[in-house]
């Protein structure tokens, strides 16, 4: 390690006089393609531990068996398929679930009556695992479709809430004085200060919805289902396929990094007006 | 009460004004009149009850005790010390807020606090006194009869303040509104105001109507001899 990369306070040495300069608090500048930089080296590390043997394929499959089953996979349709059940289960329950939130968190975050009667509930469906609540949702709604999507909706629903809440009940007293001198209307309000002022919580509160969608999605195909990436999973499992089983993680894991970067973009977009660490 | 028969157009009318907060009068019977078109700073040390009874024209007193008679005219206007821009509104969008079809009246006064070409701008990225200007255009777009003003260039340095009074002198001449200032600023109120009133523990104490010959300039005696009188109302002797 060099000198100047040393943590701390450097000492340079500029025409003769000591310069000090001082620590930088911030994190710096973006480093090009940073967020991709942890997957290639898992991938890395994965490939050199199959080249050598020092991962047993029985337990996991190589990186390149992998790329070939989601080949034949893809080859035969199966993959697709059930990628379009399992996408659509999954888009179904986040709108239902994201409209939901926002809703539920509009009526607590606004009205007093509306949080004293909906804010205890839904902590307490917070502390309740979606998987918990299977058994009691299978009873009420059978195994079909609608099962699924509620499940997804009530793992959804939560994150969006609290945070659009919390978003909305940090929103300055300041402006919604300045509302009421304008004479804004309720709906106005609502529309360029409540909402507005609530986004960076609900793009806060999306991030966690969209990933759990997917992970809700494990959960509801995993049991009962005849179609989608779970139920692919599941029947390789029943054979032993491990590259499938992969295939299938690697799948949901792509997936749910791809919404997450979408959703980061429609933050960057969205938020342009603020000044943050971030830029 | 029946309203006297001069004062039948005053844009404010105050009788007896009271406000407490926690049984200590902040407010203890304030009467004040302000003519359309009159020009009012209002002077007083921190804690005197300025900033409340400007909150009280304003309406942003919901929930504070007290009594008193209050007329003010339908359109009110308010700039505060801080310019409360919404960060997240363009500045055409922050100055027409709450209006509808405005955009070119909103245009037109960017343009007269000096802001032409700034309208897509976020507030963010201007500079203090380019906020504070945008909070007079959009306060004047509402063409107010009354305009309240609670210390609205005392975030600002010194240069930048001395031309936001050109500037509000300016847009008043134009535009005519009855005037609220509150400030602590002794030179600030004899420079811009047609009456100054000095408010001590809730009560008016003074009041001096400033009939210097524009541009008011300090160095002038009668100014000097005002400002002296006034700094003696608030408590400072020199």
């Amino acid at each position: 390690m060099s000198a100047t990369t040393l943590p701390g306070i450097r000492r340079e040495q500029v025409a003769g006089t000591p310069v000090v300069r001082r620590r930088r608090l911030g994190p710096g500048k973006p480093i090009k393609f940073g967020t991709a930089l942890g997957p290639v080296l898992l991938l890395v590390i994965w490939s050199i531990g199959s080249a050598t043997g020092w991962i047993d394929q029985r337990v996991l499959s190589a990186p390149w068996t992998v790329v070939t089953t989601a080949g034949e996979l893809i080859a035969d349709g199966r993959l697709q398929s059930n990628l379009w059940t399992s996408t659509q289960r999954a888009l179904l329950g986040l709108a239902f679930g994201i409209v939901l939130g926002v809703v539920l968190a509009l009526l607590s975050g606004l009205s007093r009556i509306g949080e004293a009667v909906l804010d205890g509930p839904i902590q307490i469906k917070r502390a309740i695992p979606s998987l918990a609540l299977l058994p009691l949702l299978i009873l009420w709604l059978g195994i079909g479709e609608s099962m699924k999507v509620i499940t997804i909706l009530l793992g959804v629903f939560v994150p969006i809430y609290i945070h659009t809440h919390n978003g909305l009940r940090t929103i300055d007293a300041r402006y919604v004085e300045l509302a009421q001198t304008v004479g804004l209307s309720r709906w106005d309000f609502i529309r360029r200060v409540v909402l507005p002022g609530a986004l960076p919580g609900f793009l806060l509160g999306l991030r966690f919805a969209v990933t759990g969608a997917w992970l809700s999605l494990v959960v509801v195909e995993q049991i009962n289902a005849t179609s989608g990436i779970g139920y692919m999973m599941e029947l390789a499992r029943t054979y032993g396929q491990t590259d499938i089983i992969i295939v299938g993680l690697v799948l949901y894991g792509v997936l749910g990094l791809l919404s997450d970067g979408f959703v980061r973009l429609i933050q960057r977009r969205a938020l342009s007006w603020r000044r943050t660490l971030d830029s | 009460m029946a309203p006297h028969a001069g004062l039948l157009t005053a844009a404010v009318q105050v009788r007896g004004l009271t406000r407490k907060y926690d049984e200590r009068a902040v407010l203890d019977g304030v009467d004040l009149d302000i003519a359309p078109g009159e020009f009012v700073a209002l002077l007083g040390k921190s804690g005197s009850g300025k900033s409340t009874l400007l909150r009280a024209l304003a309406g942003l007193d919901a929930g504070v005790a007290g009594s008193g008679e209050l007329v003010v005219p339908a359109n009110v206007s308010v700039v505060f010390q801080d310019s409360r821009l919404l960060p997240w509104a363009r500045v055409l969008e922050n100055v027409v807020l709450g209006l509808t079809g405005a955009d070119e009246r909103g245009r037109k006064s960017l343009e007269e606090v000096g802001l032409a070409g700034r309208e897509k701008a976020w507030p963010n990225e201007l500079s203090g006194g380019e906020q504070q200007r945008v909070a007079l255009a959009r306060s004047l777009v509402r063409e107010p009869e009354l305009l309240l003003a609670d210390e609205p260039f005392g975030a600002l340095d010194a240069l930048t303040r001395l031309k936001m009074h050109v500037l509000l002198r300016k847009l008043c001449a134009a535009h005519q509104p009855a005037v609220l200032l509150v400030t602590h600023d002794v030179d600030e109120a004899i420079v811009l105001a047609d009456r100054v009133i000095v408010l001590d523990e809730g009560r008016i104490v003074a009041e001096e109507h400033v009939e210097l010959a524009a541009p008011r300039s300090p160095a002038d005696p009668g100014f000097a001899k005002m400002r002296s009188t006034l700094l003696e109302a608030l408590g400072v002797s020199l």
